[in-house]
């Protein structure tokens, strides 16, 4: 590799570093100016004793929770399925699963609204429980892409075919070898796919607020329109959220108790 | 008495059959090996008696019981594969306790029968081990033991030899035989490895194109192919082509030799071809050696393969190799020297298409 060669890469990484750092950097200096002259954490201090943040950020800890549970439910039978017994129908379900990158999350809300509202057959916009439900379910179509691909990737690198007929021949049934034999080999990729729709609920805010659910996603939103630090403070707690998880995601990769995956 | 049963056996994938009319009763405790190349439909077979292909037609009963309708997991037979398949989230113990847990058995007896199979295959020093800190000979000795702990009625290999280095897969495979005399179990092991098959089975099934070509205890399928097939493909043969001189007397030529068969000839007449077979460990060219029928030939090569020199001769049409045991003072024939082979007519065999 010639000089210059090297020096455009450093430059180009340089520029990429700067261009998404600088900003952060500024947001989270912003963030610290609530007290004149100083910097001090009081917009920190003032969002985190707010009951409205611990109300929504509660709420949407426990939406995400659910929504991770439906997910799991849903995506490993399925993506176990379809490599067992049906892979000639994967480009099929994968396209499936892409779907709700391009379907704005507003169309898919509206398709709920107008499916699912008090003069529908099944109404579940007419209670908080039945909302709860319609939105548990929005946020697993929303974060089903990374969901299905975390889970295939995962199965993959296992022979699912094999190990599913050793557990048969053991005596197994279907429960128990998803149970017992593909989950925990598949663990770590759940989890991934787990803490990326851990994320994408946290931060959410269109299907939260057209359902009008007290979710986080509304309340940054509203904090923003309102207050001055406490908005940007909030971004930085919801920048770390993000991060953390991806930490995690990094951390439970390495527990895995197999060799590495053959290719 | 019959223990496992297959009759009229048959699988279609679509349009291609890959087993026809497959037919086989085995003893209990026997230890029946099907060996065959890719592709001859024998894994096809034992997958069919685990439940995890659905024969096209034909019954397969085991102790009497049909097991056409029985789920994988309801059959109790125990399976070893080629890619051993421990599951990677349990160590050795959990491994095999699994189909003992599944069955609901206490944890006593769990613990009890878990221990009686790793002293089996000696490896109780390694029970908190997971499956990626162990050899491949030690994942598929855990894997046996992990099928055998339930106890099943009959047990199948699956080549689970095929995927080890040489030396470890002859001490495993005199293991495997060990185990299976000391437990009685019946046993049925695919192999596309005829010196595993001939050396650890009870009988062999030689399979080709989905059927099965001659069944046999080993000695008799090596010394005594019935078919064409399995003379070429179970050990070393010579196919030798002879003309038919006068079928009543079974007297026929090689080159411009003649020969008389032990074996009738059949219905054929004089001038027709037939083949036969001859293994090179049959005949000799030493002094003095024994044998009522003679051929001479030129030397055309003459290979050491350490313990055995191989020589190729001429005779005719036909190129026919004998093996001479290696020995300190033994002086293989050079090319081009004219030698004569002896040896016993009834170890030229009629070859049956």
């Amino acid at each position: 590799m010639s000089v210059w060669a090297r020096i455009a890469g450093w430059a180009a990484l340089i520029f990429g570093l700067l261009y998404f750092f600088v900003p952060l950097g500024g947001l989270f200096e912003f963030s610290l100016r609530a007290r004149r002259g100083v910097y001090s954490f009081d917009a920190y201090a003032r969002v985190l004793a707010d009951p409205q943040f611990q109300a929504t950020f509660t709420y949407s800890v426990v939406m995400a929770l659910v929504t991770i549970a439906i997910g799991i439910l849903i995506v490993v039978p399925t993506a176990f399925w379809v490599r067992l017994k049906m892979p000639w129908a994967r480009p099929y379900v994968e396209f499936l699963t892409l779907l709700p990158l391009v379907i704005p999350a507003i169309v898919i809300v509206f398709g709920y609204i107008r499916l699912y509202n008090t003069s529908s057959w099944l109404p579940l916009t007419g209670s908080t429980l039945g909302t709860n439900i319609l939105l548990a379910f929005g946020y697993t179509i929303l974060a089903l892409p990374y969901m299905y691909r975390a889970v295939d990737t995962g199965l993959r690198t296992i022979d699912v075919a094999t190990l599913t007929e050793a557990a048969q021949s053991l005596g197994a049934g279907w429960a128990t070898i998803l149970g017992r034999i593909i989950l925990p080999n598949v663990i770590a990729a759940v989890l991934s796919g787990a803490f990326l729709t851990f994320a994408i609920v946290i931060g959410e805010f269109t299907l939260a607020a057209l359902l009008d659910r007290p979710a986080f996603g509304p309340y940054l939103q509203r904090i923003g329109a309102n207050k001055a630090y406490e908005p940007f403070a909030l971004s930085v707690i919801a920048f770390a959220i993000t991060w953390g998880c991806l930490a995690l995601i990094q951390l439970v990769s390495r527990f895995q108790k197999t060799a590495p995956a053959k290719a | 008495m019959t223990f496992l049963s297959l009759s009229h056996i048959q699988k279609s994938f679509g349009q291609v059959q890959v087993v026809s009319d497959f037919n086989m009763e085995i003893e209990k405790g026997e230890f029946v090996s099907f060996l065959g190349p890719s592709g001859c439909g024998k894994t096809t077979v034992l997958r069919m008696i685990a439940g995890f292909e659905t024969p096209s037609g034909g019954t397969i009963t085991v102790a009497g019981k049909d097991q056409s309708g029985l789920k994988p997991n309801q059959r109790n037979i125990g399976m070893v594969f080629q890619a051993y398949a421990l599951f990677p989230n349990m160590n050795v113990f959990d491994n095999v306790a699994f189909g003992l847990k599944v069955a609901g058995r206490s944890k006593p007896e769990i613990e009890a029968r878990v221990k009686e199979m790793l002293g089996l295959i000696k490896l109780e020093h390694l029970a908190e081990r997971f499956p990626y800190q162990l050899s491949g000979g030690q994942q598929q000795r855990v894997a046996l033991a992990r099928a055998l702990a339930p106890k099943p009625q009959v047990l199948l290999l699956d080549e689970p030899l095929s995927a080890l280095d040489a030396k470890i897969r002859v001490s495993l495979r005199e293991e495997i035989r060990m185990i299976q005399q000391q437990l009685g179990i019946t046993t049925v092991f695919v192999t596309h490895d005829q010196e595993e098959a001939l050396s650890i089975s009870d009988r062999i099934v030689v399979m080709n194109a989905g059927a099965a070509d001659q069944i046999g205890a080993p000695a008799e399928i090596y010394n005594r192919p019935a078919t064409r097939f399995v003379a070429s493909f179970v050990g070393t043969l010579n196919l030798i082509e002879a003309k038919v001189i006068d079928p009543v007397a079974n007297r026929i030529s090689i080159g411009d030799q003649g020969v008389t068969l032990r074996e009738p000839l059949g219905p054929v007449k004089a001038g027709d071809t037939v083949s036969l077979a001859l293994r090179p460990e049959a005949g000799s060219i030493a002094e003095g050696a024994k044998g009522d029928t003679a051929l001479a030939g030129e030397v055309v090569s003459s290979n050491f393969l350490g313990s055995v020199v191989r020589t190729r001769m001429r005779v005719g049409a036909s190129v026919i190799s004998f093996d001479m045991f290696n020995s300190p003072g033994l002086r293989p024939p050079a090319v081009g020297e004219t030698v004569t082979l002896r040896f016993t007519a009834s170890d030229l065999l009629i070859i049956r298409d």
